[in-house]
């Protein structure tokens, strides 16, 4: 497996042009506030601004256009590193350089380029905009890369579906150790539970009823451990058989402390039957069953907030995530494979239907982003001993509308509607809040024995 | 017989380029490498530099040992081929070396003037490291230094004999040093300089005969007077070297004749580099574009199209391009000279500093780039070439463009590919 490296992303929307990671960078690597020294050069461009500076290739160019071997990029860190012992200032790297990221600074006498800074570039940190961001997810890439994707090839998914990423990441981290429940729901129905007397997957696997995973899971984690062996139970299981039918079973493992790790992928209905509505489908969301039509203009209700119905079963580990915070999933989930070694650990990870919310398929991680980034979804995580945090701050969301206006299923929503959603996010941001401020004293208070 | 599905012919950089783009494909065939260097790869681009002592010999090598097995290639120095025929090559010593698929990136060889006394005068090339460590071997005790040809070696040589301290003089044909790359305005800049650094350049001027001196040479020129010299370089151009591929039914005009996949009119063999005579983007008939850049993209294509790649992409066309840095000054030459276009909607932006040394000529053909040129004048080279292969329409922003080169070509690259 190959390496993945960090990177710096620039969002040109963003940047009002203030010119502050130029006079970083400068002052970073030349002790002078010219901007002719800054590695990274915004440039005025139509009432916008645009960027040149090193990419750090991939397959570099400017590093096959060197005579004198001055140019390399580093195996670990991905920069491309340049040997001043060795350049002969023939400037035949700028040629082979397509985006101005690699110069000749008059000053210096010698060619300049972004070197990240040894892992914390100052421009990153000078960008009060956030239009310039430090990309270091290649580090779960680097870290997991090489574990062991535990399902086949060939998962069989809607078009643009994020669980086939939920699916493959949680598993490989999980590892062969593992007996795996998934439920009916979209993650047997791409093929995890296999064809033709065939698993889809390299552990045992099995389809449990949507009644009874949690039941299932707490036998056969109990009979491994009798058996002297650390197997662990995982589910993983659609919103549909963790929030309605399958609730029962599950409120009473978590009651009673068993060592299972629950996944939940969460895509706020009964998708793969044909969209009908679970107790997770948002108000006023259109599904089969809580048509749009001359009266009817979807669902009545508020979802059912699930993981802070498992957090109130004082449950070992209990988050949220989104595939669009892969680092922020990451952790939470190596927590939870901790925590279920000693009790119940529930995950829920939010997944965006392209099919059955009716958006584009190549839109999945976005749409899961801006789920967050309007404090529609909120990141947090508790654990009877801490309470609950948030991991990811609240403070500034977008419009609601950006996130509603993508997806089809919200399409007829009225203003009241949306005035009522708006009052729900709300709400729930204040008692999340209210939660994550008050909860560890109040936990830690009825703390169980 | 020894058996090698690809077979590579040459170790510089359109070599090394194809090798890279074989592996991002094929990780399992096996590659060979042959080279008649005695040595790992280098780039004759780093000569000047290791004969003036900037460059340590030892620390010039393109690859090492180590990159070759990692990407388990065997790299062979000193193989010479002799011969070419379906499915083989003949080495000098007689043994063959069968292939499924043939690059040939042998480059080019100095090529001799033909002045009477030639032959019987000690005299230096610079094409080898070889070469350029018995020119430095040289030097010690050289106080005059004769320089045939003003072209890139001939300028680089000079400057670093100059530095060391040698009386140099420089013997060029046409009227102005460097005619490849810059014209008459740019180059009287970088003749000034050289003249202040003490280097005689002598334009429009031959040697009409020479006699050795000792370890240098008596040189006679056509108008008359005779130059004396410690120490004698040619560095009167290059060409590639095609008598091996006599019989082979390899076609072959001043190069070896190669289409958009660098492919030669034999199956299976591909040439790319300074060996290769390719599409032009301006020019009609097929040219050699002996440049390192251009070799690196040949050798590219050549190898995505030897291991059957499908990303492969057809070259575009040679385009003239250097950069040229003189005592402490810089000069970039992008794209073609308006005498190399049509008559017709070709437009010539000046902007000429002699006293500051600074200079800069745009030449559009219609609202594209055709061509820039600049001594100390900021544009990133690399930005200005793909402007010309995407023939970028500059119609919208041509006054920008004119007036801030740079600064326009950054914000339509950041636009175009971002």
């Amino acid at each position: 497996m190959g390496v993945a490296f960090e990177t710096i992303a620039f969002q040109n929307e963003l940047c009002d042009g203030c010119n502050e990671c130029m006079t970083a960078c400068a002052r970073a690597k030349a002790q002078s506030d010219d901007f002719v020294h800054s590695r990274i050069q915004i440039v005025a461009a139509d009432g916008g601004h645009e960027l040149a500076m090193c990419r750090q290739c991939g397959d570099p160019e400017c590093v096959l256009d060197c005579p004198a071997a001055a140019l390399a990029k580093d195996e670990v860190t991905g920069v491309i590193e340049w040997d001043d012992t060795k350049c002969v200032n023939c400037l035949m790297c700028t040629v082979g350089c397509a985006y101005g990221g690699i110069v000749y600074d008059a000053g210096a006498g010698h060619v300049i380029k972004c070197d990240l800074c040894e892992g914390d570039p100052a421009c990153v940190k000078a960008c009060s905009r956030g239009a310039l961001k430090h990309i270091t997810s290649s580090r779960i890439y680097n870290e997991v890369g090489d574990l062991e994707d535990l399902f086949v090839p060939g998962l069989a998914g809607c078009q643009g579906c994020n669980s086939e990423l939920v699916m493959r990441h949680t598993l490989r981290r999980i590892g062969p150790e593992a007996v795996l429940a998934t439920p009916p729901g979209c993650v047997p129905g791409m093929g995890s539970v296999g064809y033709n007397g065939l698993t889809g997957t390299k552990v045992p696997v099995f389809h449990p009823l949507l009644t009874n995973t949690a039941s299932m899971l707490t036998g056969v984690r109990r009979y491994y451990k009798r058996m002297g062996r650390d197997v662990m139970a995982v589910a993983l299981a659609g919103d549909g058989g963790t929030a309605d039918v399958g609730f029962q079973s599950l409120s009473g493992a978590a009651e009673r402390g068993e060592e299972i790790l629950y996944i939940c992928i969460d895509n706020e209905g009964y998708m793969n039957t044909g969209m009908q509505r679970s107790g997770c489908t948002p108000y006023g969301a259109w599904t089969s069953t809580t048509p749009v039509g001359e009266r009817s203009r979807g669902k009545t209700q508020d979802a059912k907030n699930l993981p802070l119905l498992m957090m109130m079963h004082r449950c070992e580990y209990v988050a949220t995530a989104s595939t669009a915070f892969m680092q922020d999933l990451y952790g939470k989930l190596d927590r939870a494979i901790q925590a279920s070694k000693q009790g119940f650990a529930y995950l829920h990870i939010y997944s965006p239907c392209t099919t059955g919310w009716r958006f584009p398929s190549d839109q999945n991680i976005e749409v899961a982003r801006k789920a967050v980034e309007t404090n529609f979804v909120l990141l947090w995580e508790y654990d009877p001993r801490s309470g609950l945090r948030l991991t990811r701050n609240a403070d500034a969301p977008l419009p609601l509308t950006d996130y509603m206006k993508v997806l089809g299923k919200f399409r007829h929503v009225s203003q009241e509607q949306i005035d009522h959603i708006e009052r729900s996010v709300a709400e729930n941001l204040r008692f999340i809040k209210g939660l994550a401020a008050g909860v560890p004293a109040v936990i830690a208070a009825a703390g169980r024995a | 017989m020894e058996q090698s599905h690809y077979l590579i012919v040459g170790a510089s950089h359109a070599a090394l380029s194809a090798l890279h783009a074989i592996r991002l494909h094929d990780s399992e065939k096996d590659i060979t490498i042959i080279t008649r260097d005695d040595s790992l790869p280098y780039s004759p681009t780093v000569l000047p530099y290791v004969v003036s002592g900037r460059s340590h010999p030892e620390r010039v090598f393109l690859r090492n040992a180590e990159y070759f097995s990692k990407q388990k290639v065997n790299y062979r120095p000193r193989a010479q081929v002799a011969s070419l025929r379906k499915g083989a090559v003949r080495l000098t010593d007689g043994s063959e070396i069968g292939y499924e698929k043939l690059l040939l990136a042998t480059g080019a060889a100095p090529v001799l003037p033909s002045i009477p006394g030639l032959p019987e005068v000690r005299f230096h090339v610079l094409r080898t490291l070889n070469d350029a460590l018995a020119l430095r071997e040289a030097l010690p005790g050289v106080k005059k230094a004769l320089v045939l040809g003003g072209g890139l070696i001939g300028m680089h040589a000079a400057e670093n004999l100059a530095t060391a301290g040698v009386e140099v003089t420089v013997v060029e044909k046409e009227q102005h040093v460097l005619p490849g790359y810059f014209d008459a305005d740019a180059a009287a800049i970088i003749e000034k300089i050289f003249a202040a650094k003490g280097v005689r350049i002598l334009t429009g001027a031959c040697v009409a005969g020479c006699a050795p001196r000792g370890e240098g040479c008596y040189a006679a020129l056509e108008n008359g007077g005779v130059l004396v010299a410690d120490l004698l370089l040619v560095a009167t151009g290059v060409a590639p070297v095609t008598d091996f591929l006599d019989g082979s039914g390899v076609e072959t005009d001043r190069g070896v004749l190669v289409d958009d996949t660098m492919l030669t009119s034999v199956e299976n063999v591909w040439a790319a580099g300074d060996v290769a005579q390719a599409r032009g983007f301006f020019a009609a008939d097929k040219i050699i574009n002996g440049i390192l850049p251009d070799a690196v993209d040949q050798g590219r294509i050549a190898g995505m199209a030897m291991a059957g790649d499908p990303q492969l992409t057809e070259y575009a066309g040679g385009v003239p391009l250097n950069t040229y840095t003189f005592f402490g000054q810089q000069a970039a030459s992008i794209g073609v000279q308006e005498g190399a276009l049509g008559e017709r909607g070709v437009e010539v932006h000046r902007e000429l500093d002699a006293e500051r040394n600074r200079y800069l000529k745009i030449v559009l053909e219609g609202d594209r780039l055709a061509g820039i040129f600049a001594i100390n004048g900021a544009f990133d080279p690399g930005v200005m070439w793909e402007l010309i292969l995407r023939r970028v329409d500059l119609g919208a922003v041509k006054q920008s463009f004119l007036a801030s080169p740079q600064q326009t070509a950054r914000a339509i690259m950041s636009k175009t590919w971002r």
